[in-house]
């Protein structure tokens, strides 16, 4: 391994790339997985995936405010994952099923 | 070696996140997650985001993947049923998210102007971040922690109704 391999620097749009390429796996997880709780972290991947432009940009223009945006995306996401998982286990007493295509009307 | 710390971890985060969608059995994916979580950390602190490093570590990877996994166990979850899938998803979906990623990639591949990181330049102290967090944003921090705490009792009122409920009827 060469010397400028180990300087060389990484341009930003990999990183906006492989942000992309998180964002649309965490889609297709929504769309093809078949349990409650895997649909949920599919959620928290997208989540994952648009914070990791958030840094990228915040690093592209040397903004501060940009990486707080992401703490408060993590704060939210803390929040929701607590409300989500405690529905989860509501829906999961009330039907004893995670299949979400069993889960498929609101009322009981 | 900022180049090959990167492809190590993005290759780690992509691997991470097409087994969580392989995978059948929900404690399984959720592990896949973790990698993918604790990546994305080491990711962050390329860019120079050394806060966020940490605080993905906690939080995500510590705080909200525990939940995750508490919830696999509790609720005893098995291996997820093959079913067909919905049409919608595959007449809609799919080819929605295809568009929705060129569209993305060739953005992101025709942009200009945009510079590269490396090791030693665009460093973000942890006291650059709280001196903004804690003057200019004071408002919206003091307004999550509120919003964490209505969360709290939210999944405290949502979890125990049940149990309460079923606890009234074996009493009587």
């Amino acid at each position: 391994m060469n010397a400028a391999l180990l300087q060389q620097d990484v341009p930003l749009n990999w990183y906006l790339l492989l942000s992309a390429a998180l964002f649309c796996l965490g889609v297709i997880g929504f769309l093809i997985k078949r349990n409650l709780i895997t649909v949920f972290m599919s959620i928290e991947l997208m989540l994952n995936a648009v914070n990791l432009s958030f840094v990228t940009f915040a690093h592209q223009w040397g903004a501060v405010k940009g990486q707080i945006f992401v703490f408060f995306v993590m704060m939210v996401a803390a929040a929701e994952a607590a409300v989500g998982l405690a529905i989860i286990i509501a829906v999961f007493r009330a039907r004893a099923t995670l299949a979400v295509d069993r889960i498929d009307l609101m009322k009981l | 070696m900022h180049l090959i710390l990167f492809l190590i971890f993005a290759v780690f985060c992509l691997a991470g996140a097409v087994n969580l969608l392989l995978q059948s059995h929900p404690i399984n994916s959720a592990l896949s997650l973790i990698v993918v979580m604790t990546s994305l950390a080491v990711l962050y602190l390329l860019l120079g985001a050394e806060f966020l490093a940490a605080a993905q570590v906690i939080v995500y990877a510590g705080a909200i993947m525990v939940l995750f996994t508490f919830v696999v166990m509790l609720l005893n979850a098995g291996r997820e049923e093959q079913t067909r899938g919905s049409i919608a998803a595959k007449t809609v979906g799919f080819p929605a998210v295809v568009a929705i990623l060129a569209v993305l990639a060739s953005v992101i591949l025709k942009a200009q102007g945009l510079g590269t990181a490396s090791l030693v330049n665009g460093i973000t102290s942890t006291v650059e971040v709280s001196k903004v967090l804690f003057t200019d944003l004071l408002l919206p921090f003091e307004v999550t922690s509120v919003l964490v705490l209505i969360a709290i009792l939210g999944a405290v009122a949502l979890a125990s109704r049940g149990n309460g409920d079923q606890g009234r009827t074996v009493s009587k």
